[in-house]
């Protein structure tokens, strides 16, 4: 009880509602641990005003004794003293106490209460089943219940409530507690819902005011807090908050106003002059100081700032929000910040920082406090902000106290830190056995170099780490190079170049053109204190050729190039190359253009290839160049022939544009440097170089791809790190002393012999060298050697034979000069000699056509043909008229059955057999002056003529025929044909039976010619003519005549046999008529004695003692007019003696009607096997020989057969195989074209059509 | 106040402050800024595209500006930059300002001369940014 009685201490949060307790004290006493031990336990309904959502609660109070002091006077705001119910307890249970004393006691209660106006009240009776034992005159409980009722409760029966045995454990007395336990919590909850209402409406009424003159802001402010701290008294966190958060607002917005001339009279009090920076403090529930400060109106922004924010931090952890707090504390410090600039707070310089810097600590401190490790590490990213602020201001701090500098503070400063350390004031006594605490570390910080490099040092780390955690890369390189220039305060370039480079890295990486220009210069300083001499000059040529920078500090940093090349070079006699100092081209001057004169960058050796460079120069002031070196790299490829394929970067006038590239960015490609570069690309099928298919092909994907999209990457390219390399013993192009003024410089070199490819642009400034280390696109070009080259050709399409024939010499004189004197030695041959012509003129062809004569001497071996003098790179062009002859036989496939002679075969000719021309191939050796192989040219020349004979005989008149066939496409002019006997037999005579001389032949035409053969004696078995004729082309009358000689040979020219046929019409009939039998009589007669050879040559069979000779006759009808009844073929006997006669008679059936011509009698030698026949047949008998197989082998055509016997040579066939069996077998030998005559050639009969009209049919086609 | 445009790889494309003498602390700012852009961007990203805010709301508060941050589909970042003093700009102007930068963005975009990844030289969206700059100050 006594406990009860001390005033609570209201500014903890153990703050609970306030229930007044009044009554029998005792009674309450034995029931309060129950009570407030059931009362929380469960939750209730609160519904609110205002639309509020209504919330669940559990409700705790806290009981105290009834006091009347307790109760609020008029006026007083308070909220957290406030009681919100007051409870009387009595167990009074007979009438006669109640009327004696509780009644009484109840009304002076319900009086007091009355006085202040509180309507929330309860009236407990407690009964118990001990007590009413121990008094006999019990009224029923109800009655005091009831009477109680009565008199206090005038309608509010539910005001008095009942409790039994509330120590039993008992159903009966848990159910009395939780109906008391529902009915204390509505009650309380009704009362809150009042009172709060009662007191949001004081407070907005109050709110309302704030235009008024008296009005003040601090009073405002603890009327409103008085609710949030009843709110967090109930656990209403949220509820809380928010009447700070609106006290936030409302402060911020007249700040505002004020910024915008709308003053507030009590805002005068915030704008005192800032006295105290002690930061933040968060580690109390409520700072009772401040507090109390702002109670009297006296606190200043600071004040109300911190005190605001230590009760939002407080809340907000209570929320389970610690990361909400580090957020609105980054947001709180700058506001303040803005805030004390905005009312213009006098401010004691630094103490701001201090401020800020304390309160970011301890900020994180809270937060640290409150969550464990892993937590906290995953929220880097809401404490990163506290870090780096509070690191941010530390620097500066330490930058205004003379903590960064080398040699310590000055006394200014060390005044200047005595102040600010003079407004920290005493620690608080919370962190007094901190070691850690916010204010320590700035006391330690300040008081010297050394701890300050220390705690920077750890918060810049840490914030760097935290950055890097959580991939705020660009963040984590801001703080870097913040620790940057404080290592170069310090006078540690070392340490700052690393996080200078680092953070240049990432500007480059994404073109940040100005803090590029700014960090370099940064990095410049330090490397110049570091002595990095090469890279102080690539970074000097960097920013001389930065447009961010102003010309006087671009002159500067190229001033200090040009100084140090010119030390160097003085220093030292000997200029040894150092590669270390060779520095990239891009910064120092840029490659813009390239033009080849001429523009296809391909010319001859000795002509001039001339290069010229644009070199864009980006020193601001003009820079002397010792030398400047184009290297180039010599390919193996042989260059194509000029013009026919350019080379891709060239435009047609010869120029190469190379793209431009930003000099800030380095060797970094800017975000647009590597352009697409597409190429067409077609895909043609092998075969018939169809078009499958024709698309773009990206040909720098790689150099594309290589920037992704990936944001986290920001490493540039390796390129700006590699190395710079020049590439030694290669070739080079050299220009010296070359000026280069600031811009467009145009250079121009002369290229060597060879195929070369630009690589690397070197330019040397005293001992420094500018290298660009690849041209790109890749540029080529070539000086190319050419060997001279002969080339002979026909300058018509092909080449005749036996005329005169021009052919072109060309020869491409390449690198060779042909001196005076220079000569072609051709190799004569015997068919093919060269003709001179008086007027052989040359042509040399370069752009211009230039004459020349060419002399021709002719030895017996060797034509020698001198040459104009020429120039390389020039074509001689020259004609020549040459002859092949033509060869007296050639070989001629077609031609072996007739001349049956021997054949040539000359390996040389072949013959075109689509043409039918037979060619010649003729090979010249050719010594050229420049070469001492001879070179090998074939000539091929083709026959114009073809020629062929056939022997005519009419009876024993014999007549040759020669056929000339012109096989070209030339008309000629054709003379003197003269056949002519080869072996000059004198008996013989070959008289011409041509008319004209001279004749035409035109192209694929054939010209006849005749001549009769006589002879005086024997006639010759064999015949040996020379056909020859002269021809010249029919278009140039005025040529001379060439010859053509044709051999022949002809052999067994002599008739033997005359052989005649004779059809006579039926017995009685004047005609014959189709359909009818006729009688076909064949006579062969021997025409000739036989002669020598014939006597030789055939075999002949004794039979009688006369000579007979076996032939073989076949009547053979081609167009089946004839059906041949009986045999049509047979052997007879031939008696070897002139005249002698052998006649055949049979029966032959015309088919048709009309004149028709009589089957041809075939006559054939028939050879029988050489041992004697086994049938000797009878010199006139027909010899059966259906079963011979010799009738299939003279049947050369089986389709001229008539019907009847072609069922005879079936027949033969099957029995063929029979004679194949026995080895010796009779043949057929035929006669040469001369030997027989027929007489009846070409003769006919007229047939009459048959008279039996009916019988005939009659075909018509 | 300062209007910067990034490309999807953070190059700048244009590039505006007024006034002109705290240029290097705004370009660094910004920069820093491209961080939080990222985060926000890749945080959003697991949405689906279309639902995607393009406002990124205020990135990064210092004690001397105000960074908003504004991402385009085709992730080309907008940064408006403004003094913290400035008090007039509320998040709805600043979110109708960088609307009007997208579209006029786009319009710069459709011009066939322009070549992507090229720094921003129309004079239209130059007059843009001029008028929201007169408006903002």
């Amino acid at each position: 009880m006594e406990s009860h009685e001390e005033k609570p201490i209201i500014y903890t949060m153990e703050n609970k509602p306030i229930v007044t307790c009044a009554g029998d004290q005792n009674l309450f006493t034995g029931l309060y641990g129950l009570l407030s031990q059931q009362l929380p336990r469960e939750p209730m309904e609160w519904r609110r005003s205002y639309g509020r959502a209504p919330k669940m609660i559990h409700l705790e109070a806290n009981f105290v004794q009834f006091k009347e002091e307790l109760l609020p006077k008029e006026g007083n705001k308070a909220l957290l003293t406030f009681p919100f119910l007051h409870i009387y307890w009595t167990d009074c249970c007979d009438t006669e106490t109640y009327k004696a004393s509780v009644k009484e006691d109840m009304q002076r209660w319900q009086g007091a209460l009355r006085l202040h106006g509180s309507t929330d009240w309860l009236v407990v009776v407690v009964e118990s089943d001990g007590k009413k034992k121990n008094k006999t005159n019990i009224l029923p409980r109800t009655s005091i219940l009831d009477k109680i009722r009565n008199d206090f409760c005038n309608k509010q029966s539910d005001r008095c409530v009942a409790l039994l045995d509330p120590l039993k454990d008992s159903s009966r007395s848990q159910e009395s507690w939780n109906s008391f336990l529902t009915k204390l919590r509505t009650l309380l909850l009704m009362s809150f819902t009042k009172n709060l209402g009662r007191f949001e409406d004081d407070m907005r009424t109050l709110r309302e005011k704030r235009t008024e003159p008296g009005w003040s802001f601090c009073d405002y402010f603890m009327v409103q807090e008085e609710l949030a701290f009843v709110f967090e008294m109930l656990q209403q966190y949220e509820d809380a908050l928010v009447q700070y958060d609106e006290l936030d607002a409302l402060f911020t917005q007249y700040v505002l106003n004020f910024g915008a001339g709308d003053g507030a009279n009590w805002l005068g009090s915030f704008c005192q002059p800032v006295r105290a920076w002690s930061g933040l403090l968060l580690r109390r529930p409520i700072d009772m100081e401040k507090r109390e400060v702002i109670q009297r109106g006296e606190a200043s922004l600071l004040d109300l700032r911190s005190y605001l924010f230590s009760r939002q931090c407080t809340l907000l952890i209570f929320l389970q929000r610690p990361w909400e707090v580090t957020q609105r504390a980054l947001d709180l410090l700058h506001t303040c910040v803005q805030e004390l600039r905005l009312l213009e707070v006098s401010v004691l310089q630094g103490a701001l920082d201090c401020w800020v810097f304390l309160s970011c600590l301890e900020v994180l401190h809270r937060i640290e406090g409150c969550c464990d490790r892993s937590q906290l590490e995953a929220n880097f990213s809401h404490t990163v902000g506290l870090w780096t602020y509070a690191t941010e201001k530390l620097k500066s701090l330490g930058y205004m106290c003379g903590l960064v500098s080398e040699n310590g503070p000055s006394s200014e400063e060390l005044n200047r830190t005595v102040d600010l350390l003079a407004g920290l004031g005493t620690e608080k006594p919370e962190t007094v056995n901190s070691l850690q605490s916010p204010y320590k570390k700035l006391k330690e910080a300040l008081s010297s170099v050394e701890a300050f490099e220390k705690h920077y040092l750890e918060l810049s780390h840490a914030a760097l780490e935290m950055y890097r955690a959580i991939g705020r890369l660009r963040s984590g390189r801001l703080v870097g190079k913040s620790l940057a220039e404080f290592y170069m305060r310090k006078g540690d370039p070392q340490m700052a170049q690393t996080f200078l480079q680092d953070a240049l890295k990432s500007y480059t990486a994404e073109g940040w053109s100005l803090p590029i220009t700014h960090t370099r210069k940064q990095i410049a300083e330090c490397q110049k204190q570091l002595q990095k001499t090469e890279d102080y000059l690539q970074t000097s040529a960097l920013l001389a050729s930065d447009a961010n920078l102003s010309d006087e500090e671009r002159k500067h940093f190229c001033q200090e190039i040009l100084t140090f090349a010119s030390q160097a070079s003085e220093g030292k006699a000997l200029l040894l190359h150092r590669p270390e100092l060779d520095k990239d081209m891009t910064a120092f001057a840029q490659l813009r253009e390239l033009q080849f004169h001429p523009s296809a960058a391909t010319v001859h050796i000795g002509a001039a290839l001339q290069l010229e460079l644009r070199l864009c120069s980006l020193m601001p002031v003009p820079v002397h160049l010792e030398q400047l070196v184009c290297t180039v790299h010599y390919s193996e490829i042989r260059p194509a022939p000029a013009g026919s394929q350019r080379r891709p970067a060239l435009s047609p006038d010869g120029t190469v544009t190379f793209p431009a590239t930003s000099p800030s960015r380095g060797a970094a490609p800017g975000p647009a440097a590597p352009a697409l570069e597409l190429q067409e690309i077609q895909d043609r099928s092998p075969s018939d170089n169809a078009l499958n298919s024709t698309g773009v092909v990206c040909k720098n994907v790689h150099l594309l791809m290589r920037i992704n999209d990936n944001p986290a990457s920001l490493d540039p390219p390796s390129a700006a790190a590699s190395a710079i390399t020049v590439e030694d013993g290669a070739e080079m192009l050299k220009a010296n002393d070359v000026t280069l003024l600031p811009g467009n410089n145009s250079i121009v070199f002369s290229a060597p012999a060879g195929s070369y490819t630009l690589r690397q642009l070197c330019a040397t400034v005293g001992q420094v060298q500018f290298v660009l280390p690849h041209i790109y696109p890749i540029v080529q070009y070539d000086v190319y050697s050419q060997d001279p080259q002969l080339t002979v050709e026909p300058l018509t399409e092909s080449l005749l034979a036996g005329l005169p024939q021009r052919v072109k010499f060309t020869i491409l004189t390449g690198n060779y000069t042909v001196k005076k004197g220079d000569a072609l030695q051709l190799s004569n041959s015997d068919s093919m000699p060269i003709l001179h012509s008086s007027a052989c003129s040359a042509c040399i062809l370069t752009n211009q056509v230039g004459e020349a004569s060419v002399s021709i001497q002719s030895s017996e071996k060797v034509t020698s043909i001198s040459l104009p003098q020429t120039p390389p790179y020039h074509t001689l062009e020259f004609q020549l008229e040459v002859l092949c002859h033509i060869p007296s036989a050639p070989a001629r496939a077609e031609s072996e059955r007739l001349t049956n002679g021997e054949v040539r075969h000359r390996p040389k000719n072949r013959t075109r057999y689509n043409s039918g021309m037979a060619s010649i191939d003729q090979k010249v050796s050719v010594d050229c002056p420049w070469s001492i192989y001879s070179t090998l040219i074939s000539l091929t020349f083709y026959t114009p003529f073809k020629a062929q004979h056939s022997l005519l005989s009419a009876g024993k008149r014999k007549y040759i025929q020669v056929c000339l066939r012109n096989v070209s496409d030339t008309n000629f002019r054709l003379a003197n044909q003269t056949l002519a006997d080869h072996q000059c037999t004198p008996s013989l005579q070959l008289l011409s039976l041509n008319a004209k001389t001279h004749q035409l032949v035109y192209s694929k035409q054939c010209v006849y010619s005749l001549w009769e053969v006589k002879w005086a004696t024997e006639p010759p078995s064999c015949l040996q003519c020379v056909f020859t004729a002269s021809f010249s082309p029919a278009d140039a009358p005025d040529t001379a005549l060439k010859p053509y000689r044709y051999e022949f040979q002809i052999e067994r020219v002599t008739t033997l046999y005359s052989v005649k046929a004779e059809i006579q019409p039926a017995v009685g009939e004047q005609h014959c008529h189709a359909g009818a039998l006729c009688r076909l009589e064949v006579s062969i007669t021997r025409v000739m004695d036989p002669s020598e050879a014939e006597r030789e040559d055939e075999e002949y069979t004794e039979s009688e003692g006369l000579r007979t000779t076996k032939l073989m006759y076949e009547v053979v009808d081609n167009s089946s007019n004839w059906a041949v009844c009986g045999k049509s073929s047979g052997l007879v006997s031939m008696p070897v003696a002139a005249m002698a006669t052998h006649k055949v008679q049979m029966e032959v059936m015309p088919l048709f009607a009309g004149k028709l011509p009589f089957p041809s009698i075939k006559v054939s030698k028939y050879l029988a096997h050489s041992a004697p026949p086994t049938t000797q047949p009878e010199a006139d008998s027909c010899l059966e020989n259906d079963n011979l197989s010799l009738l299939d082998k003279g049947l050369e055509d089986q389709g001229d057969t008539a019907s009847l016997r072609s069922r005879g040579s079936v027949h033969s066939l099957g029995s063929g195989e029979q004679q194949q069996r026995g080895p010796p077998m009779p043949r057929l030998e035929s006669f040469s074209p001369g030997q027989v005559f027929n007489c009846s050639m070409a003769r006919q009969v007229l047939v009459l059509p048959s008279t039996d009209d009916h019988v005939l049919e009659v075909n018509v086609t | 106040m300062s209007v910067i445009t990034a490309d999807l790889r953070n190059y700048p494309l244009y590039i505006r402050s007024v006034p002109t003498q705290n240029e290097l602390k705004f370009h660094y700012t910004v920069h820093t800024s491209l961080d939080v852009v990222e985060e926000k961007v890749s945080a959003v990203g697991k949405a689906l595209p279309d639902q995607r805010e393009l406002y990124l709301g205020l990135l990064y508060p210092t004690e001397d500006y105000k960074v908003y941050g504004y991402v385009t589909n085709s992730k080309v970042k907008f940064v408006i930059v403004v003094d913290s003093s400035n008090t007039s700009l509320r998040d709805n102007e600043i979110r109708s300002m960088f609307r009007k930068l997208h579209s006029s963005f786009t319009d710069v975009m459709c011009n066939p001369f322009y070549n992507p990844g090229d720094t921003i030289q129309s004079k239209s969206f130059d007059s843009i940014v001029s008028a929201m700059m007169v408006q903002s100050s």
